[in-house]
């Protein structure tokens, strides 16, 4: 095993162990010392539990889904929040609040349904003669994630202030209507595809280095593009539709995971890991940060997130990456 | 030489009228259309005889909404026009790379933390949010390094990191989020003589500024040691440029809101017509703005009758698609 190798299993290590730490805080084992009971029990099974595993969940389905879009657009900031994705998420559960009455399911489905739309669609119009280029699909999902965040505030607008306030939180991200079912969805979708995903991770490699380079390899750019992209959009589609697109948690994960494990290439495995951790995390912090307030989960990985982000775009020009 | 010269110099000489022209119908049509339908001599008569039946409607509302379409498209366009020059990159937008959005958070915090609800007292808050993201947006974009889309990817970045900043102060406070969402959207329609007179200083400086380092612009689009060669002052240039887009870009957004694609679009289109000399650039910008603005507003007083749309969404429909086709444009030169 190489040095690199190794320190990228430590740091997995670590991570892993992050998040069973907040797991434990979410549940906070210590008021139940004095025995367990019949209400305790209920709290536990019917909202922590799907809670925290909706976060794991999600928060591992987000991150490797960014780690995905940052690895093809081979720009650290050319995440599903910056893309349109997110956008289109939300012009999805804006229609499903305000048309359909916004039950989770509804709103779940409707942003699944946008999601995924907006994502077809930039990958069509970024498409000229067979090839995506990185600069255009990032180009391309600028502007449309401009006409769609116009169309949301649209929207909003013309909500009553009950709706326009769940609209609100659901863009933001919040784990609070976890349940049971919610999971089983995450959870198949997260199964069957983040194999997948893994497995892909040395194409992934190659395609960092451009597609010139790339093709001379023997890889095939095109089909990597296309399979790699299709498994992100529905992973995060998916967790969107559970959680709501939390802010910045797709753009930060595979970062911080690729700073601490000091490894080139797309680091899916400990930036998986690290999402799950950091999305447990924001939802403890949302919890408890206020007392007597509790916020959306998106919140705090919105502000932290944004503090980030300029932090790295200030560094990383010097090294030109930005 | 001067056959390739000719066109472009009659062109510009022919075109400022006509668009001085396209932006006097505008007005006409800004001042006549809406709620109540005005004839051409209805709107004069409301304009100069207070006796007349359209004095109230012309002056307390109309006349007001246009003027500060006039301002606010006027300020965008320079801003726009500026800043692309200013960054070289075809790209550059105040909406697109955050400024309008600084202005816009700095604005929600005066109003949800602090309390300000009025323009006069969040104006200042707006030029400091507007300057804040200009220098960033400017450290980012100015490196040797940097390409139309690392440059707009980053604005994009910022914007999104402001956006989520300005959704969690409307979540901590129901009241703000209800008078912060029309106000986010971007808009003219509520515009009251007061909030004009106050933007104007601003604005005015702004322009006078930005028209007043169109040639030292041009001189540093020669390269920075062409340029000092040739007697400029690069620093000087740059920071005078730079509050102008402050200026402009600020109290724009203070008064109307966040509006995207204006100052993307217009100069792109006065490009056309006028070729890279700002000199000519920037008053063209100056104009059609306006024009662009005021006709977005007038469209959305139509298409969804009997309610209007803001005129930030119809700019952003419209100018959407001409950023996607810019972007396209330019893989394919």
């Amino acid at each position: 095993m190489s040095p690199t190798m190794k320190r990228s299993v430590g740091v997995s290590v670590v991570f892993v162990a992050l998040a069973a730490v907040a797991a434990f805080a979410t549940v906070d084992i210590g008021q139940f010392s004095g025995g367990i009971t019949e209400a305790d029990a209920f709290i536990i099974n019917q909202l922590l539990l799907p809670r925290i595993l909706t976060a794991v969940l999600a928060g591992a389905s987000l991150a490797l889904a960014g780690a995905v879009f940052q690895s093809v657009t081979r720009n650290p900031l050319g995440s599903p929040d910056v893309l349109g994705f997110t956008q289109g998420a939300a012009t999805g559960a804006l229609v499903g609040i305000m048309a359909f009455g916004g039950g989770a399911l509804v709103v779940a489905v409707s942003a699944w349904i946008g999601a995924v739309g907006s994502g077809v669609t930039i990958y069509l119009v970024a498409r000229r003669g067979g090839v995506t280029g990185g600069a255009r699909l990032i180009l391309v999902g600028i502007g449309i994630a401009a006409i769609l965040s116009a169309v949301n505030e649209y929207l909003i607008t013309r909500a009553n202030i009950v709706d326009a306030a769940a609209a609100t939180v659901w863009i933001t991200g919040s784990l609070d209507g976890s349940t049971w079912s919610g999971v089983v969805i995450l959870a198949a979708v997260t199964f069957l595809l983040a194999p997948c995903l893994l497995l892909t991770s040395r194409s992934l490699r190659v395609l960092e280095l451009g597609d010139d380079l790339a093709i001379g390899l023997g890889l095939g750019v095109e089909k990597v593009r296309l399979l790699t992209l299709t498994g992100a959009v529905l992973l995060a589609a998916t967790a969107a539709s559970q959680t709501g697109p939390v802010a910045f948690l797709a753009l930060c994960a595979p970062h911080l995971a690729r700073r601490l494990t000091r490894r080139t290439g797309p680091n899916l495995v400990p930036t998986l890991l690290l999402g799950a951790a950091l999305m447990l995390w924001a939802d403890y912090i949302s919890q408890h940060a206020i007392p007597n307030r509790v916020l959306p989960a998106g919140v705090v990985t919105g502000v932290l997130g944004g503090g980030y982000l300029v932090y790295l775009l200030a560094h990383q020009r010097k090294t030109g990456q930005i | 030489m001067t056959t390739r010269r000719a066109h472009p110099a009659r062109c510009r000489a022919v075109g400022l009228p006509a668009a001085l022209a396209a932006l006097l119908v505008v007005c006409v049509l800004s001042l006549a259309i809406g709620a109540l339908p005005l004839a051409p001599s209805a709107v004069w008569h409301g304009l100069a005889d207070p006796a007349s039946g359209a004095y109230a409607v012309v002056h307390q509302t109309r006349l007001p909404r246009t003027l500060l379409g006039l301002l606010a498209g006027t300020a965008l366009g320079l801003a726009g026009a500026v800043m692309q020059a200013l960054t070289r990159n075809p790209l550059a937008d105040p909406g697109l790379l955050g400024v309008n959005a600084g202005a816009s958070a700095a604005v929600v915090t005066a109003t949800a933390l602090l309390g300000i609800s009025s323009l006069s007292g969040y104006i200042w808050f707006a030029l400091g949010g507007a300057a804040l993201v200009s220098v960033l947006i400017y450290a980012i974009g100015g490196g040797a390094s940097s390409t139309p889309a690392r440059l707009a990817l980053a604005g994009t970045a910022v914007n999104a990191a402001l956006y989520s900043y300005v959704a969690a102060l409307e979540l901590l406070d129901t009241g703000a989020l209800d008078k912060m969402r029309f106000w986010t959207v971007g808009s003219i329609a509520a515009a009251e003589p007061g909030t004009v007179l106050r933007i104007t200083p601003f604005i005015l400086l702004g322009t006078v500024l930005a028209l007043g380092c169109a040639k030292p612009l041009n001189t540093l689009a020669l390269g920075d040691e062409a340029a000092t060669a040739l007697g400029a002052k690069p620093a000087l240039t740059r920071g005078v440029a730079i509050a102008a887009i402050v200026l402009l870009c600020g109290s724009a957004t203070a008064a109307c809101g966040p509006i995207v694609f204006v100052g993307l679009m217009v100069p792109q289109v006065a490009a056309r017509i006028t070729g890279p000399d700002l000199r000519w650039l920037l008053p063209y910008s100056a104009i059609l703005a306006p024009v662009l603005l005021l006709g977005a507003d007038i469209v959305g007083r139509v298409v969804a009758r009997p309610s209007e749309l803001e005129v930030g969404i119809i700019t952003a429909v419209i100018g959407g698609p001409v950023f996607l086709l810019t972007v396209v444009g330019r893989e394919r030169a």
